[in-house]
C-alpha cells in the first residue's frame, strides 16, 4: 500500500497524519502554490484524498486527478467536496459521522444555558468586581423553553433528547417530516421560528441550507428568541444577523461557527447577549481521534476491496 | 422644603411604613407593585446610621413594625433595638444568617424567610450550565475571543463531552435531583451521598464523600450547610477525585475548604470547577481571576426573572397576613 498516493490538504492531528505517512505515500498540499506543485508531478499516482471541514475536493482538483478513486474527509460536514462530481466519476467519498454527535448536542445545550443564563457574563461580572457593589441582575429561565431544531439528523436528536431533561418542548423541521418522531413538525423554517423560543441549527450544509437563517427567519424568532448554530458559519446570513443583534430585533445568539473563520464580526464583542465561540465543536482529543480512525479505515477497506465503513457516496 | 415634607407626610400618613434593608433583588417590582400599600422607607441606600437615616425621613422608629431585608445587609441587634415595635423581620432568602436571631428570639419577634421549593429548576439548569462551560470552556473562550480578537487562535485546553461520565451528587433533595435528571439525558451516570439513603432512588450511593469522589468524574454540592456538611469538600475529597474531575457548587460556599480549592486548581489537582457560592461573598479569592479552568457567579443560580414574581406574591402574603392580623397603630406624625 505503500506505493497508493495519498494527497492530503488541510492540516490534520499529527496522529492521523503520521498514520497515512507510514500507510501511504503521503503527498501534502495545504494551499495553492504547494497544489500546483504536488499536482504537476504526481498527480497520475494519487488514488485518494484526505480532507477536513474547511478543505476537500471540489470540481478543479477531481478533474487534476484521473487516478482520484476515494475522498476520506476528517469531518462530518462535506460540503467542501463536490459530491455530485464524485457520483458522476465514481468516486467513494467517506465521512465521520456520529463521533461527534455527543459533543456538539453538549455544546449546543451548554450555548442555550450559557445564552439564557447569562453564564459568560457572570463570570465576567465575577472577574471586574463588579459583583462587590450589587448583585447581578435576574436572567431568563431555560427550562420549559420551546427549542426548535433544524434537522432532525443524529445531531438534532441528541439535542432533542437532552432539551427535554429540562422539561423543553421540542419541534422541528427537516426536508421531510420524520414518521417515527413524536416531535411537532412545521414544514418551514419560518414556521417554526416563529413557535419556539430557542431554535438551534442542526442541519448539514448544502445549497438548500445556505443562508437557511435569514432575515424572514430572524424577524420570525424576534426579540424574545435565540440562535444557536453549531452547524456551518454559512447556514447564517451574517450581514442580517449582526444588525439585528444590534438592534434588539433578536433575543440572542449562541454561535460556534461564522461565515468567515477565523473572523468574528467585532460588533458582536460589546453584546451581553451574544455567546461567541472559535468552532470548538468537534475539538475533543477522544473525538479527534476516533474521527482519525475512521479516515484511515475507510482508505484501508476502499484499497482491500473489503466494503466501506462510513460511505456518503 | 418643610412644606414639602409635610404634604408628604399628610399622603403617606395613612401607609404602613415598611424598612428596606437589603436590597432584595426583587425589590424595584415589589415596591412598584404595593406603592399603594406601604410607605418605602429605603435605609439600604442610605450612607447614614439607621437612626439618623429615620430622623432624616420623620419616622418615629416605635411605627416600625415590620422589615423587608435581604442578605446583602446585615440586621443587628443595634439595629433591632432601636425599633420597640418591630414584630416581623421578612427576608427573601432562604438563609437567616445575615438576622441576630439571639436578639429576635429574645425580643419575640417573627422571622420569616422564602424556603427554596420553588427554586430547584432554575438551580439544577444553572447547575448543568457551570458544567458544560467548565467542560467546554465557553466563558474562556468567549473572554479570550472578545479580548485578542478573532484571528488570534486561543490554547485552551479542548472540550469533554458528558456521555459516559460519573457524576457524585452530594445532597440528593429537590435540586439533587433535578440536577441527576437533567445530566440523565446527556448519558451521565449517576451516583450519590447524603445523610441516608434515600429508599426508591436507584442511583448507587456512598455514604463517605471521599469514596464517591474517587468513584466521580464530576462532583456537584447540592447539599444544605450545617455542622456536619462545613467543609465536606476538604482535600482529601478534591485529590480522591483527582486531576481530571471537575467540581460544581451552587449549595454553599462553606461546604468546600476554599483555600484548599484555590490550592487544587492552581497545582492542577483537579481540572476545574464551576462556583456560583463562596465563603466570603461577594469577596472571590483572586487567585482564581487568571484561570481559565473555573467559571465563576456571582450567586446567582436561582435568580430569573420568573422567580421575582413568585417571591413578590409570597412577600405580598406574609406581610398582608401579618398586618391585617393587627390593629392600625399609628403614632401622632402631625
Amino acid at each position: 500500500m505503500r506505493s497508493i498516493g495519498v494527497l492530503l490538504v488541510a492540516q490534520v492531528i499529527p496522529y492521523l497524519e503520521q498514520e497515512l505517512d507510514k500507510r501511504y505515500k503521503l503527498f501534502r498540499a495545504y494551499d495553492q502554490p504547494q497544489t500546483a506543485q504536488v499536482l504537476s508531478q504526481h498527480a497520475s499516482s494519487i488514488r485518494a484524498v484526505v480532507g477536513n471541514s474547511n478543505a476537500g475536493a471540489d470540481a478543479e482538483l477531481i478533474e487534476a486527478l484521473p487516478k482520484l478513486e476515494i475522498v476520506s474527509s476528517f469531518s462530518v460536514g462535506v460540503d467542501r467536496i463536490d459530491l455530485d462530481r464524485c457520483k458522476e466519476k465514481g468516486i467513494r467519498v467517506t465521512n465521520t459521522p456520529d463521533v461527534l454527535t455527543d459533543e456538539v448536542a453538549d455544546l449546543a445545550i451548554g450555548l442555550m444555558l450559557a445564552l439564557l443564563r447569562r453564564i459568560c457574563e457572570c463570570d465576567r461580572y465575577v472577574r471586574s468586581g463588579k459583583w462587590k457593589k450589587g448583585d447581578y441582575k435576574l436572567t431568563t429561565k431555560f427550562s420549559g423553553k420551546t427549542v426548535g431544531i433544524i434537522g432532525l439528523g443524529r445531531i438534532g436528536q441528541a439535542i432533542a433528547k437532552r432539551a427535554e431533561g429540562f422539561n423543553c418542548p421540542i419541534c422541528y423541521y427537516s426536508r421531510t417530516q420524520k414518521r417515527d418522531s413524536n416531535y411537532k413538525y412545521y414544514p418551514s423554517v419560518v414556521e417554526l421560528a416563529s413557535n419556539c423560543d430557542i431554535l438551534v441549527v442542526a442541519c448539514p450544509l448544502t445549497e438548500e441550507t445556505h443562508h437557511i437563517i435569514n432575515r424572514e427567519v430572524i424577524n420570525a424568532l424576534g426579540p424574545k428568541g435565540y440562535l444557536i448554530n453549531i452547524g456551518r458559519g454559512k447556514h447564517v446570513d451574517e450581514a442580517e444577523l449582526v444588525p439585528a443583534l444590534l438592534e434588539g430585533r433578536l433575543g440572542g445568539a449562541g454561535l460556534d461557527v461564522f461565515e468567515n473563520e477565523p473572523t468574528v464580526p467585532e460588533e458582536l464583542f460589546g453584546l451581553e447577549n451574544v455567546v461567541l465561540l472559535p468552532h470548538v465543536g468537534s475539538g475533543t482529543i477522544e473525538t479527534r481521534t476516533a474521527m482519525a480512525d475512521l479516515v484511515l479505515g475507510n482508505l484501508d477497506a476502499h484499497f482491500l476491496g473489503n466494503p466501506l465503513l462510513t460511505p456518503l457516496v | 422644603m418643610a412644606n414639602k415634607q409635610h404634604n408628604h407626610n399628610d399622603s403617606n400618613k395613612e401607609l404602613q411604613p415598611l424598612l428596606v434593608l437589603g436590597p432584595p433583588f426583587m425589590f424595584p417590582t415589589f415596591e412598584a407593585q404595593n406603592l399603594h400599600n406601604y410607605r418605602f422607607l429605603n435605609a439600604f441606600s442610605s450612607q447614614i446610621p439607621l437612626h439618623q437615616f429615620l430622623a432624616e425621613q420623620s419616622v418615629d422608629p416605635s411605627s416600625i413594625q415590620a422589615i423587608l431585608c435581604s442578605p446583602r445587609q446585615k440586621i443587628s441587634a443595634d439595629a433591632i433595638r432601636l425599633l420597640p415595635s418591630l414584630s416581623l423581620i421578612v427576608t427573601t432568602s432562604n438563609g437567616t444568617r445575615h438576622i441576630d436571631l439571639a436578639e429576635c428570639s429574645y425580643r419575640g419577634i417573627q422571622v420569616a424567610s422564602i424556603p427554596g421549593d420553588r427554586l430547584a429548576v432554575d438551580v439544577a439548569d444553572m447547575t448543568v450550565g457551570l458544567l458544560i462551560d467548565v467542560m467546554w470552556n465557553i466563558s474562556a473562550a468567549d473572554r479570550h475571543l472578545r479580548k485578542r480578537g478573532p484571528s488570534k487562535p486561543c490554547n485552551l485546553s479542548s472540550g469533554s463531552k458528558l456521555e459516559g461520565k460519573r457524576v457524585g451528587i452530594v445532597g440528593l433533595g429537590k435540586i439533587g435531583r433535578e440536577v441527576a435528571k437533567r445530566l440523565e439525558a446527556f448519558g451521565c451516570r449517576i451516583m450519590y451521598n447524603s445523610r441516608n439513603q434515600k429508599p426508591f432512588v436507584s442511583y448507587p450511593f456512598y455514604s463517605n464523600v471521599v469514596e464517591l469522589a474517587g468513584n466521580s468524574d464530576v462532583l456537584v454540592l447540592s447539599c444544605s450547610l450545617n455542622e456536619q456538611t462545613r467543609h465536606i469538600v476538604k482535600r482529601e475529597v478534591m485529590l480522591a477525585l483527582g486531576k481530571e474531575g471537575v467540581i460544581v457548587n451552587i449549595g454553599r460556599g462553606d461546604l468546600i475548604d476554599e483555600k484548599e480549592l484555590v490550592r487544587c486548581l492552581m497545582e492542577g489537582e483537579i481540572k476545574g470547577a464551576g462556583l456560583d457560592v463562596f465563603e466570603n461573598e461577594p469577596n472571590v479569592p483572586k487567585e482564581l481571576f487568571p484561570l481559565d479552568n473555573v467559571v465563576l457567579s456571582p450567586h446567582a443560580a436561582s435568580l430569573t426573572s420568573h422567580r421575582i414574581y413568585d417571591v413578590c406574591e409570597r412577600v405580598a402574603e406574609c406581610l398582608e397576613a401579618f398586618f391585617s392580623s393587627k390593629l392600625p397603630e399609628y403614632p401622632g406624625l402631625g
